[in-house]
Parts: C-alpha cells; sequence; structure tokens
C-alpha cells in the first residue's frame, strides 16, 4: 500500500442482510478525510500525445470559465442539473466513496456543488446575491475539484435515487473536460489514452507481444481441449472484429480463451486487431476529443479487416462507449445489423437458439453470484443477458441483496479512471460495499463482465477478507461448453 | 385629498407595479429559461437504464416522476413522505386559488374546496419537517444554503398569511377577486385595504421574481432531464449529435 493510505473510521462500519436487502450503514460525517487521496498528475508527455496542455497554461482560470461556458451551450444535463438540484440530499449515503470515507465531499450532490459553486459564481447572480454558495475559479477549488471529480466513478447510482434523476457522472465529465482543457489530469487516465494512440491498447501490449500471447492461449487451449481453437490476429475478411479489453488478452486469459471456445463452437470466423486491440476507451473520463478519437479506432480497424460485424468483449465502460460508436463515428452502416453488439447479448441469443452444447454439471463447485458493473446495468440496459448466461451455464446462481444490484448496483469502486494504487485506500473503502453485499451472499465465484471489476474486486475482496474467486461471466461458459 | 389617502394611492400604485414586475420576470424567465434547456443539445444517449423503450413509456415515466416521486421512494422514505405531501399540500393550495383568477369559478374548485383549505392549514407541517431535516441531520445541513432555507421560510411564511387572511382576520373577498381580475384585464384597481392579505401578496411577489433564479426550476426542468426524458434504445436508431462534427479528432 501507499504511504497515502487511511482508514476510514466509515468502513468499520457493520453491513447486514435482512430480508433480501442490505442495511446500509451511514457514516458520521468526517469533514475532509478524503482530502489527501489525490491521483497523480499527469505528465508532459502523455498530455502532449493525447493534444492537452503539457502544464498548467497561464490564463487557466478565464480558459475554465470559457470551457464551462461551452459546456453549459453542449449539454443539456449540464445545465438542467446545475439549475434544478433541490439540496434535498437524497443522494447522499447512496454513493460508496460517501459510504465508504464518510467525507462529505463524496456526497453526489456536495461533489456537484463544488462545480455549481463556481457555475453560480459566473452565470447565476441571482442566487449568488441571496446567499447561495458561490466562489471564483481560484486555486483552492481547482484542488477541490482534482480531488473529488477524481474520487467519482461517473457510476450514475446517485441519479437512480434523485427525484429528478440528476446524474453526477455528467457533472463530474464536465469537471474533468474543464481540467483538462487547461493542463490538469491524472497520470493514470491520460497515460492510457496516450498507450491506446501509440500501441492500440490501455496495457500498452505491443502488436508482436499481443501476437505470441494469443499463440500462447491457443497452445493453452490445445492442451485443454486437445482441440485446434484458433485465436486469430489482424484476419482480414474475417466475419467479426472482437474488441475486448486488453486485459482479457494479458491478465483475464480465461475470459480471452472462452471467447476463442465460443466461437469455435459456433463455426464463426473472428479476429482482434493489433491497431485496435482494446474495447476500453478512457477517453471517456477524460474529455470528448479523445473519447471520440480513441471511439475511431474500432471502425478503422474494422474497415482496415472488412469484418461484417463488430463484437465488444467483457468490459463495463467500454460497452458505455460502444453504445457511442453510432454517434461518435458512425454511420455504421458498413456492418451487419445490429450493432453495436456487447458479446453477453451474442452468447445468450446463441444459447435461446441452442447453438451451444453446454454441460452445467462442470460449474456444480461453483455457488455464484453475479456483480453488474455501473455502465452496462445503468447506462447500457445489460441486465438480463449475462444473468441468461449464468443460469444457463451454472446450477447454483445466487442474487446479491435487491438494493445492490441491478441499476441499484454499486460499483466495484475504481471506475472512472480510479483504478490506480496511490489511491488505494479510497479503491477499498468505496469497494466495500459490494464486498459486503458479497459476503452477503456467501458465493465463491463472483462473475462480473468488466475488465476493470475484474482487476478490482479481487483486491477489494482480499482486503475486506470475503473468500471469494472473481472472473469472467464468459469464464463459465468456457467451463460448462462442449466442443 | 389628506395625506393618508395620497400615501395609500401611492403605495397602491407600487403594489401593481411590482405585481407587473413580478409577473413579467416570472413568466418570462421560466419561458427563457425552458427554452434555453430545449434548445441546449443532448450529445449522447444519457438515458437512465433500464427505461422506457417509446415515447408514451417516457411520458408514463415523467408522469410518474411528478406524481408520486419513484426515485424518491426508493431512496428515502421519510422525504419521500414529506415531499410528497408538501408538494400535494401546493397542489391543492394552487387549485384553490384560481378561483381568484377565474370567472366564472371552475366546479372541481369549488367542490375541493374545503380540502384544499384544509391542505393550506396542513401546508406548514412538511414545510417545518423539511426545515427541521435540513437543520437535525448532518449531512443534509453540511449541503444546506441560505437560498434552501429561505425558500422553506417564505413558502411557509406565505401559507401562514393565507390561512390568516382565510380564517381569523379575514379579508373582503370580492375586494380581492377585483383586484386581481383587475391586474388581469390591465385596468388595476387599488387592492384591499388589509396588511396581512398585503404581506401576503409582497411575498407571493417576492417567489414569483426568485423563482426562475433559484431551484425551484426543479418544477419545468424535470421534463428536460435527459436520463428520465429519454428513450431507452441505446442501440437504434442512430442517435445524432448536432456538434459532433465541430470536434475534430485528426
Amino acid at each position: 500500500m501507499t504511504e497515502k493510505w487511511t482508514d476510514f473510521p466509515a468502513t468499520a462500519l457493520k453491513w447486514e442482510k435482512r430480508d433480501n436487502t442490505m442495511r446500509i450503514p451511514v457514516p458520521e460525517l468526517q469533514e475532509g478525510i478524503a482530502a489527501q487521496q489525490t491521483c497523480y498528475p499527469s505528465k508532459a508527455k502523455d498530455m502532449r500525445a493525447i493534444d492537452l496542455p503539457t502544464e498548467r497554461v497561464p490564463d487557466w482560470q478565464a480558459r475554465a470559465i470559457q470551457k464551462l461556458q461551452q459546456l453549459l451551450e453542449r449539454y443539456r444535463a449540464l445545465r438542467v442539473y446545475l439549475d434544478i438540484c433541490a439540496q434535498c440530499g437524497a443522494c447522499g449515503d447512496k454513493c460508496q466513496f460517501f459510504l465508504g470515507t464518510g467525507d462529505p465531499n463524496n456526497m453526489p450532490v456536495a461533489r456537484a456543488n463544488l462545480l455549481r459553486k463556481v457555475y453560480r459564481y459566473y452565470f447565476r447572480p441571482a442566487e449568488k446575491i441571496l446567499g447561495g454558495e458561490a466562489e471564483a475559479f481560484n486555486e483552492r477549488v481547482l484542488r477541490e475539484w482534482y480531488t473529488y471529480f477524481y474520487q467519482c466513478s461517473e457510476c450514475r447510482r446517485c441519479s437512480v435515487f434523485c427525484p429528478y434523476g440528476i446524474d453526477t457522472a455528467e457533472i463530474t465529465m464536465a469537471a474533468r473536460e474543464i481540467m483538462a482543457e487547461i493542463g490538469v489530469a491524472t497520470k493514470y487516465v491520460t497515460e492510457v489514452v496516450a498507450k491506446v494512440y501509440e500501441r492500440g491498447n490501455n496495457l500498452g501490449i505491443p502488436g508482436p507481444a499481443w501476437i505470441d500471447n494469443c499463440q500462447f492461449l491457443e497452445e493453452e487451449l490445445k492442451n485443454e481441449t486437445g482441440k485446434d481453437i484458433r485465436m486469430p490476429v489482424d484476419e482480414v475478411g474475417a466475419e467479426v472484429l472482437l474488441v475486448a479489453p486488453s486485459a482479457d488478452n494479458f491478465a483475464n486469459t480465461d475470459t480471452m480463451m472462452a471467447y476463442g471456445k465460443l466461437f469455435y463452437a459456433l463455426g464463426i470466423s473472428w479476429t482482434t486487431s493489433t491497431y485496435c486491440n482494446e474495447g476500453g476507451n478512457f477517453g471517456l473520463f477524460l474529455n470528448y476529443r479523445n473519447l471520440k478519437k480513441v471511439n475511431k479506432r474500432i471502425l478503422d480497424a474494422a474497415r482496415q479487416l472488412k469484418v461484417k460485424r463488430i463484437i465488444w468483449g467483457e468490459c463495463g465502460h467500454a460497452w458505455r462507449a460502444g453504445i457511442y460508436t453510432n454517434t461518435l463515428n458512425g454511420p455504421m452502416d458498413f456492418l451487419d445489423p445490429p450493432y453495436p453488439v456487447h458479446i453477453c447479448q451474442f452468447t445468450a441469443e446463441m444459447i435461446k437458439r441452442g447453438a451451444l452444447k453446454i454441460d452445467k454439471t462442470a460449474n456444480d463447485d461453483l455457488i455464484v453470484t453475479y456483480h453488474d458493473p455501473c455502465n452496462p446495468a445503468r447506462a447500457g440496459s445489460l441486465l438480463e443477458e449475462p444473468r441468461e448466461m449464468i443460469r444457463a451455464t451454472c446450477n447454483h446462481f445466487i442474487e446479491m441483496p435487491a438494493n445492490t444490484i441491478r441499476e441499484k448496483t454499486f460499483c466495484c469502486g475504481a471506475g472512472g479512471g480510479l483504478l490506480t494504487d496511490e489511491i488505494m485506500p479510497i479503491r477499498m473503502a468505496g469497494g466495500k460495499p459490494r464486498a459486503e453485499a458479497c459476503r452477503s451472499t456467501g458465493a465463491n465465484y463472483l462473475a462480473t463482465p468488466c475488465a476493470i471489476c475484474k482487476a478490482q474486486l479481487p483486491e477489494v475482496m482480499k482486503h475486506w477478507k470475503v473468500n471469494v474467486k472473481v472472473g469472467g461471466v464468459h469464464d463459465l461458459l468456457s467451463r460448462a461448453l462442449i466442443l | 385629498m389628506n395625506d393618508v389617502a395620497m400615501l395609500w394611492n401611492v403605495l397602491a400604485a407600487l403594489i401593481i407595479g411590482l405585481a407587473y414586475l413580478s409577473a413579467i420576470i416570472f413568466v418570462g424567465g421560466l419561458i427563457l429559461r425552458l427554452v434555453l434547456y430545449l434548445k441546449t443539445p443532448v450529445p449522447l444517449k444519457i438515458v437512465q437504464t433500464p427505461g422506457p423503450k417509446s415515447a408514451p413509456g417516457v411520458m408514463a415515466r415523467l408522469a410518474g416522476d411528478v406524481l408520486i416521486f419513484p426515485n424518491l421512494f426508493q431512496a428515502d422514505k421519510a422525504l419521500w413522505l414529506g415531499a410528497w405531501i408538501f408538494h400535494v399540500c401546493l397542489f391543492f393550495i394552487l387549485l384553490r386559488h384560481t378561483r381568484y383568477f377565474l370567472y366564472p369559478v371552475p366546479g372541481l374548485v369549488v367542490d375541493w374546496q374545503t380540502i384544499s383549505v384544509y391542505a393550506g392549514f396542513f401546508f406548514p407541517v412538511p414545510a417545518l419537517y423539511l426545515l427541521w431535516r435540513r437543520l437535525a441531520m448532518s449531512r443534509v445541513l453540511y449541503i444546506s444554503g441560505l437560498p434552501d432555507y429561505l425558500t422553506l421560510i417564505l413558502l411557509t411564511a406565505i401559507a401562514a398569511t393565507g390561512m390568516l387572511v382565510h380564517y381569523f382576520a379575514r379579508v373582503y373577498l370580492v375586494d380581492v377577486k377585483a383586484f386581481i381580475l383587475g391586474l388581469l384585464t390591465l385596468s388595476p384597481v387599488a387592492p384591499p385595504q388589509h396588511p396581512i392579505f398585503l404581506v401576503h401578496f409582497l411575498l407571493v411577489c417576492a417567489l414569483m421574481i426568485w423563482f426562475p433564479s433559484s431551484k425551484l426550476m426543479h418544477a419545468g426542468g424535470l421534463f428536460f432531464s435527459p436520463t428520465r426524458s429519454q428513450i431507452d434504445n441505446v442501440l437504434y436508431p442512430r442517435y445524432v449529435n448536432p456538434w459532433n462534427e465541430e470536434v475534430p479528432v485528426d
């Protein structure tokens, strides 16, 4: 762990399950307790690579307000949400980062108020006159923004409990975009985007290493199944381009091999691309321009490889960015509809059609529970398909308490660009709700279709001493699939 | 004309002027704000999923949001109850007040007269609960600012003065209606010479002036909340961002 380790008193609170509902303990306010938990600032070379100022620009205050003005003109959500919040506080105890830290600035409404007070100062004079909190965009405010807008995982859980659907992720995204504009961003997010432009994926795996990994996985599959299951790379004319999170090729290899088995069983030709071997899109956590630019690589790869379909792999925010593909860089009409397609939708459909032979007993050693990643659940309408897959491949499936799943799912604690070690205390505190919900099921396998969750949750479970293995949804299929 | 009468005439003219000013600020400000919301693009699909798959479904979702606050119900039952009663009281109070604006008075308003009066009397209960909640719950206290308190106090004061002139220090209704209809027909007459009524009226003017610049905009703004008003068809048809081309990628 890092030197900045803090034990938040909030995490000592006891979580209990009663009648399939998690009783959620609300912490006492601990003002400023998370204020020191900041991400490392970006490096000049990464900022240069992604078209952002390499250091804070001299006229940063004026530029920031100009940018805020532009965003207000471009995003209805931002303008409406800054105006209409009634400050009722219903969202306060819904954010895993507030529940974990007790820092009042991690209440969604208070987080949004960090931007709202600046908005009021420059754009809403009447409220200022009547004593509404207003503050110029100064050094102190920038510091608050940098801290607390990078303690938000943009998971949108708060919006589900807001009477007006106010989505704090929209506020966080705006604040991050403004900061990026003046040259303020985090090392982790900017480094990842820069790696995509340089190497094609978030992990920075070079093309030859990617091909090596795929060959290695082919050998593994041969040893396991005795069959020649291919993990194709850069194959022009393949039917399907798979854009999985690059972590599947490198860390979550069971998931990657499962894709191979799936396409083998279906007899569908597929490929990955060394130009774009990444479904994830950290532009989503930074600014619109990089969101669009990273996203464009997927369609460019699809055109180069002349595929008929693009299938997104097991990654949460990749699916959110994936949904935007048609808007950002479409039309996608050079592909066969429907598009875009998530691998869970595809596989669930194939199972429904009876195209796969499955032996559920292969997973009888597992008691499986399912973690909804925030983006598929609350922004991607992907709730049923992973569950259908689990029911079709496992005999023992148990849901976590009702107020912690589906659209009310807790974030793993590291989405939205927070999966970086220097804020480990925030990650562990934010992951506590998910850990406790998981503990209450007694499951020994936590399935989730998201690479960030798969990287974060094992650490969370270890930290909070929940004895559960974390893995993909397709990993379960892989075990049960009869080839 | 004696001095007192002249002073009253000046005061009456000021009140009439303020009434028109606040009406212009309220209606104009509200329309400008809502048009601004309407004209601001929604670049990406940010609908809260799972959501309604069709336009009628969206209308049902929004109607539900206006009538029963389902999200708040999930979030906090006590707050939901307080807020819901608060708004239901407001609805009945506003409905009853149409009797001062409309001639003849609609049957519904006459039929619901009794319950509307009770709503007026009861209104301070949820309002004071909301105020108490702001002060008593540390996390709500933390986010509460002066406008949050002032809004609740203003509404409570309006309700209290309203009940006073209705029940305890009655104002002559014919005078009130003549005054309001005079304002509406642009041939204003002096307001009733009743101090509590005048306080009631001036507080309402203050509320109208305050409305478009404040969080009270949630009344119309809710309909423009993309997470609630978009259709959950995230894949098809293609969703177009009008300013997408302005962001270069090469």
